[in-house]
């Protein structure tokens, strides 16, 4: 256990946290595309994609929020050695990490204020699939349109309502992730059996 | 033939050299050493060390040498090596109470526990230009005694026992760091403070001769100026208590200022507060006048619209290394913008039919 | 330099900015205030432009950095020396095959791909600065969307010159809700903007603001319907690729006031010169 939480950090910081940082932009910038992330080893239940965007984007000054099964004892040891983030309740996070069912209800977290709508939580979802198919994503970053799976559609089009408050996804899976800002319109796709009309 | 300027990169080398040539100077002339500028030129290095915000005399005695003396680039090298050093931790507050003081006076009492210590002052020295000084005069010892054992209180202290002055009570909070932070408005007191003590001396002097002559005045009595050197302490964690890691020369300045009360609470006299790096008198007080004048809300005085009293534009225009970049940086090329500019204004003049001759001329 | 971490910032200063970065591009066209760092060059001379590039260059890029459209001007010059010493990255100056482009009152003329990244230097990030000098003013008036005194001071412009009289780093609004200034770039560039392939990052140090576009936002300068916005610059070819389509320099040739006229993008006239194109004033 102790010897797990020394390993499985990148093992050449600098250069590892700016490819690491390079997916996680590109994935923000262009909401549903799908990237690769590498270099980390975090302790069960993470998996390597938050695993490397939690050591590309938090430390001391990032307090984070450990949902559900992310909760355990192997993740808080692994998180204190290689970035020291101070662990919250989810109204004081600007990270969460967990499954969709452990983070939500997205009411918990801070969505930014009017002046500083940037002071909002970033939420890092454990997806057990993920996949550029799925619901249709328009707006800032995407061409046309994009699809992505994600794991519902209402709690999604009322974070976009929020506009320029909110929400931001990260969404991992193996060493996959794919992003979803609050800017991003989200519907369900053609042909969804629960009609979830646009927003 | 019109042909592209090229070669920027050789130039800026060129530039370099000749720059570095120009910095020695003479070569027949001996070359300044570090040890030289860091004894010789002390007050040089406090305000370096003051607006550096890094307390390194060495550093700031090369960074001047570097600089050829020019203090503002010597400020702007310590800066930026500031910037890449790891951060440790934390020292606990330094007690200016303990201070060892060189140099401690109060305008506000003839006589007082400490007593009043002139120490290595100008302040009444004739401004006679010593003709001996141009031929490496020897300096005769001065007059020595053993440093006093009593404690030194501070003058505010007496005044506080009685309840004539404003409460500072003990604030355990830890401050905020605008190196660290983005600066925003409001900002708190010790933000403020730290904005001051970082200041440029001349900008922070303007300001505080500004309230002496009406501009928010704040009728402020040097209670007292202390210099001195004072005990860092740091808490290290291993071993559960503070040790003492070195010492830093301070200059401290606590202002009394007119009083305020209401029908509800009697009169009270208030405070501003100086602290800067080293024996940096000057600007300990200027830095003491400006706090007291930002400190108008807190303290339910008029805004009168005195420049001293707007903490945004204090706070967003004190440092020097901020305004110097942005200053200079319009020596940069603006081809582009004034380019855009001209088409604007020709087009603007040709539409007013002014440059109808000019036109039918080319 | 080799004493300096990658690309001179430590880490934790990369990470702090590269959370802004994220936030303002989940957020187009709003200042995110970071910690703007003191860096090893002047203020005002690209220190905002250099952290964002600082936080997004990976050993694998190739950089290219442009002042006034032009690579070998001594501020390019300088800064990308900078990074091939701290970074160690190959540089270039054709723009189609640099990754991570800096650049200062620019866009280049060739339109740039969906690998690209575009780092813009950026003085004074708020568009509503010159009309109010105070940051609590101006942040309230972009979270109550209350940009009423921008269109008045415009319309001020037209009814004393019959014109818009704002040249360059002319006002854009992002996605129908922020309004951004684009950096002093002439507003010859300002329809390249928005639904451009490339990321757009805009850093300003000495203000302490990150400010982003995604790929394909919508970027509209502000006009009014009887005073359309128009991308203008001067009216004459290159002289030296003879390009007409590309925003140009004026050179006084002689000291009789003799002029010529020439791209601003040494890259784009370079590259049009080697394939043959020629202006009235090339050899
Ligand atoms: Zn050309």
């Amino acid at each position: 256990m102790q010897a797990q939480a020394l390993s499985g950090g990148f093992a050449d910081p600098a250069t590892q946290s700016a490819h690491a940082f390079r997916s996680i932009m590109e994935a923000m910038a262009r909401p549903g595309t799908l990237h690769g992330v590498s270099g980390a080893l975090p302790p069960a239940p993470l998996s390597r994609a938050a695993g490397a965007v939690l050591l590309t984007l938090c430390d001391t000054e990032t307090p984070a929020y450990l949902a559900g099964g992310a909760n355990c004892d192997a993740v808080h040891a692994w998180l204190a050695f290689h970035t020291g983030v101070p662990l919250v309740g989810p109204s004081h996070c600007r990270f969460a990490v967990g499954s969709w069912s452990a983070l939500t209800p997205l009411s918990a977290y801070p969505i930014g204020t009017s002046e500083y709508p940037d002071r909002s939580a970033t939420l890092i979802v454990e997806c057990p699939e993920l996949t550029d198919s799925g619901e249709i994503l328009t707006g800032p970053g995407i061409r046309n349109n994009a699809a992505l799976s994600l794991p519902e559609v209402a709690a999604f089009q009322s974070n976009h309502a929020l506009f320029p408050l909110g929400l931001d996804f990260i969404f991992t899976c193996g060493d996959r992730l794919a992003a979803l800002p609050r800017s991003t319109k989200v519907c369900a796709p053609m042909g969804a059996t629960e009609v979830t009309p646009c927003m | 033939m019109y042909v592209a300027v090229k070669g920027g990169e050789r130039a800026i080398e060129n530039a370099h050299a000749w720059l570095a040539e120009e910095r020695r100077g003479d070569m027949d002339i001996a070359e300044l050493g570090i040890a030289q500028i860091r004894e010789q030129l002390s007050l040089a290095v406090n305000r370096v060390m003051a607006e550096g915000s890094l307390y390194d005399p060495d550093l700031a005695a090369l960074a001047i040498k570097q600089a050829r003396g020019d203090l503002i680039e010597a400020i702007f090298l310590i800066r930026a090596y500031r910037t890449t050093l790891p951060r440790f931790g934390a020292s606990e507050p330094v007690d200016t109470g303990a201070m060892t003081c060189d140099r401690r006076i109060s305008a506000t009492f003839k006589d007082l526990p400490g007593g009043q210590v002139l120490g290595p002052t100008f302040d009444y020295t004739h401004r006679l230009l010593d003709f001996k000084l141009a031929a490496d005069g020897d300096v005769p010892e001065a007059p020595s005694r053993e440093a006093a054992a009593d404690s030194v209180p501070h003058v505010t202290e007496f005044l506080n026992h009685e309840g004539l002055i404003e409460e500072a009570p003990q604030e355990d909070t830890p401050p905020p760091d605008l190196t660290r932070e983005p600066l925003e408005t409001p900002a708190e007191r010790a933000l403020r403070l730290q904005a001051l003590t970082r200041a440029d001396e001349g900008f922070i002097l303007g300001l505080a001769y500004s309230t002496q002559r009406g501009y928010a005045r704040n009728h402020a009595f040097v209670g007292e100026l202390r210099i001195g050197s004072v005990a860092v302490k740091m808490e290290i964690p291993e071993l559960g208590f503070a040790v003492e890691i070195g010492e830093v020369t301070l200059t401290e300045c606590e202002t009394i200022n007119q009083f305020k009360g209401s029908k509800t609470e009697p009169p009270q006299f208030t405070r501003g507060y100086g602290l800067v790096f080293g024996q940096t008198e000057r600007k300990a007080i200027s830095m003491a006048l400006v706090d007291r004048a930002l400190r108008w809300e807190e303290l339910g005085e008029d805004n009168v619209g005195a420049p001293a009293q707007d903490a945004e534009f204090v706070l967003y225009h004190a440092d020097n290394i901020q305004a110097t970049g942005f200053l200079e940086h319009i020596k940069l090329p603006h081809y582009v913008d004034f380019q855009s500019e001209l088409e604007l204004v020709r087009k603007l003049r040709r539409e007013a039919g002014v440059d109808q001759v000019q036109e039918a001329a080319e | 330099m080799t004493d300096y971490n990658f690309a001179y910032l430590d880490e934790q200063t990369k990470r702090m900015i590269r959370r802004a970065i994220l936030k303002g591009l989940a957020i187009p066209g709003y200042q995110v205030p970071f910690a703007s760092r003191e860096m090893p060059m002047p203020y005002g001379w690209g220190t905002g432009g250099v952290q964002v590039s600082a936080a997004v260059l990976t050993p694998e890029d190739t950089f290219k950095v442009i002042d006034q459209g032009a690579d070998d001007t001594t501020n390019a010059v300088s800064i990308r020396t900078f990074f091939e010493r701290t970074a160690g990255v190959e540089t270039t100056t054709t723009t189609c095959d640099a990754s991570v482009i800096q650049t200062r009152h620019r866009i280049p003329e060739e339109p740039l791909s969906e690998g690209q990244i575009l780092v813009y230097q950026v003085p004074i990030p708020e568009p509503l600065r010159f009309l109010e000098p105070r940051e609590s003013e101006t942040r309230k008036m972009h979270s109550l969307e209350e940009y009423g005194l921008m269109h008045v001071k415009l319309y001020e412009d037209i009814s004393r010159h019959g014109h818009i009289a704002t040249s360059y780093a002319y006002p854009v609004k992002v996605e129908g809700r922020y309004v951004m200034d684009p950096s002093p770039i002439p507003k010859f560039d300002n329809p390249k903007l928005g639904d451009m392939a490339a990321i757009q990052l805009f850093g300003a140090g000495r203000e302490q603001r990150i400010y982003a576009l995604p790929p394909y936002t919508q970027v509209v300068s502000l006009d009014f319907e009887d005073h359309p916005f128009e991308a203008s610059k001067a009216d004459h070819p290159c002289g030296m690729c003879g390009a007409i389509d590309s925003y140009l320099d004026e050179l006084i040739i002689d000291d009789t006031g003799g002029r010529m006229f020439v791209c601003s993008d040494t890259d784009f006239c370079e590259a049009r010169q080697l394939a043959g194109h020629k202006g009235k004033d090339a050899a």
